[in-house]
């Protein structure tokens, strides 16, 4: 029997197998194609502090072997999860993440109040890198300082493992993820979207309604990959690998490259089972190359 | 209700046209039962480019057969892939997905089903429920031309049917918010089809008070509601298409 259990901060998973927030909903909604107690965890959609309508229709395209997607964090709030899905969520044998999202440091911080309060959470995984909303978000996480100051104004008011999710839009991600790291983050997560645009040439219009959105899918993963490389060999907390996974290969190429735990994202909409099939995979990989745990594999890249 | 994964058989290919075809499917296990109104995800392998399932509404379903229907038009690279599949081939469906036209609680109503193009595809499987409930209904059908109206013969073998052609080359010439069918009194109306079609439709109601009910396809990733990518902006703020939808009464509707 191969060990799959991997450590994030104070954070037990039973095998590093997590879904990408806002590719997964609330997990429920794949509970007919995968057992959801089977994954390491799953991170629900973004969460704000107040309800957010999001960015008008059209929110994506697809673009060849990727998407854009220009949601803009569209949920009902930090209150309306707790009453209403957390219920739902907090007697699954597995880790629910919640991933937090804000327009100011106060927002960030209030709303990641809230969900410390919530039990059966154990982590919250911090937005510091929505490319969709015009305040906040990506603005934070594109400058070290103020990437370190929302993280550390977080870091006091919650106690829980602290996930920073980071974004891909910038000169060196190595910086942000250090200063994030210097800030109390458990652990950072990678990559967030690419900012990117499509254009409908006959109708000489954008094909999202926010002109610009953020990109993922297959096409993604090989920076993907480069930055998770390069952010593991720059800080000494986990690193959470995203960005284009599809298959058990792709997974296991992310561990090799230094992540701890990867999480699951577009592939998602491409195959709603694939989760439990990458778990399944990174098992019987294990098994085939005669490791005894997934710690064999984090970081054994050969170069 | 259950949701369904499974790599389907195509059982028949029927080509409507240069850009339509009709693909029947089945499987060695039971289809999930599915209601008129409701869709399907299909994925599209073997091409460079694809990655997103296809959304594809149920054309007919038959339990007894255990046979599904869908009708695809090509458009791009996806649908090219999914009209070029022959008898024996596999494709993976997700199915069934969101909620079916709502059916009249009783026979007393004179029901109107509005197609334009191959936004008819649901209408057949509704009209073929709607027959078997012993409903009162008539179909209107608008396309441009008469080869881009899909299945006639096995249309006009459930009820009434008229056409309407943009050019004049089968029914009347117009649009179907022309037709002198309208000038009868109907209780309901039903409608799928493009964007412009079905707002003129929607707006036939609303101006003679007749209760409407319209199929949306937008822009889709996910199909499950999770993705919140195909919202339509309602009475009640942002509502997926894919779990709240396809189907919506006019009136939730800010068209």
């Amino acid at each position: 029997m191969v060990k799959t259990d991997v450590k994030i901060g104070g954070l037990n998973l039973k095998n590093p197998v997590l879904t990408a927030s806002g590719t997964f909903g609330y997990g429920l909604e794949f509970a007919d194609f995968v057992d959801l107690n089977k994954l390491g965890g799953f991170i629900v959609k973004g969460t704000t502090l107040n309800a957010r309508e999001g960015n008008p229709y059209p929110r994506s395209a697809e673009t060849p072997l990727g998407m854009l997607n220009a949601v803009g964090l569209q949920n009902k709030g930090v209150d309306y999860f707790a009453s209403n899905i957390y219920p739902m969520l907090k007697d699954l044998d597995t880790n629910v993440i919640v991933n937090v999202s804000g327009a100011c440091i106060d927002d960030y911080v209030a709303c990641a109040e809230k969900v410390a309060a919530l039990d059966k959470i154990p982590a919250i995984e911090l937005n510091i890198s929505c490319p969709n909303v015009k305040q906040g978000g990506m603005a934070f996480g594109v400058q070290p300082q103020s990437a370190a100051e929302v993280v550390a104004a977080v870091r006091k008011a919650y106690p829980k493992t602290l996930i920073v999710k980071l974004s891909p839009n910038v000169t060196d991600i190595t910086e942000i993820a250090r200063a994030v790291e210097g800030a109390g983050a458990d652990s950072v997560s990678l990559i967030n979207t690419l900012l990117g645009m499509a254009i409908d040439s006959e109708r000489r219009r954008p094909l999202l309604s926010t002109i610009t959105g953020g990109m993922s899918g297959p096409a993604v993963k090989p920076i993907a990959l480069r930055m998770v490389w390069q952010v593991a060999k720059a800080v000494k907390i986990p690193v959470v690998g995203i960005g284009g996974i599809t298959t058990g290969a792709d997974a296991v190429e992310f561990l090799l490259a230094g992540a701890s735990a990867i999480e699951v994202g577009t592939a998602n909409f491409m195959n709603p089972a694939v989760t439990g099939e990458i778990v399944d995979y990174i098992e019987n990989y294990l098994e085939r190359h005669n490791m005894e745990s997934v710690d064999e594999l984090i970081g054994a890249l050969q170069v | 209700m259950k949701k369904f994964l499974a790599d389907l058989t195509i059982t028949e290919v029927q080509k409507l046209n240069d850009v339509c075809v009709l693909l029947m499917m089945t499987d060695e296990k039971p289809l999930p039962h599915c209601l008129p109104g409701q869709f399907a995800e299909l994925r599209v392998d073997k091409t460079p480019t694809v990655m997103l399932r296809r959304p594809i509404s149920i054309h007919c379903f038959d339990a007894e057969k255990n046979e599904i229907g869908f009708l695809v038009q090509v458009v791009g690279d996806g649908t090219r892939w999914l009209a070029s599949l022959v008898v024996g081939d596999k494709v993976n469906v997700l199915l069934p997905l969101g909620n079916g036209f709502t059916m009249p609680a009783n026979v007393d109503k004179r029901l109107l089903l509005v197609g334009g193009g191959v936004g008819s595809a649901p209408l057949y499987g509704l009209a073929q429920e709607l027959k078997h409930r012993g409903n009162d209904f008539a179909i209107l059908i608008g396309a441009r031309s008469a080869k881009d109206l899909y299945r006639r013969q096995e249309f006009e073998a459930l009820g009434r049917v008229e056409y309407t052609t943009e050019d004049g080359s089968l029914g009347e010439k117009g649009y179907v918010t022309n037709h002198s069918m309208l000038n009868e009194k109907f209780d309901y109306i039903y409608t799928c089809g493009p964007k412009p079609m079905m707002m003129a439709v929607a707006d036939y109601a609303r101006r003679n008070s007749i209760p409407c009910e319209a199929s949306l396809e937008n822009k889709m990733a996910c199909g499950l509601g999770a993705c919140l990518c195909c919202v339509e902006n309602t009475t009640e703020g942002h509502k997926c298409v894919c779990t709240d939808g396809p189907v919506f009464s006019i009136d939730e509707l800010k068209w």
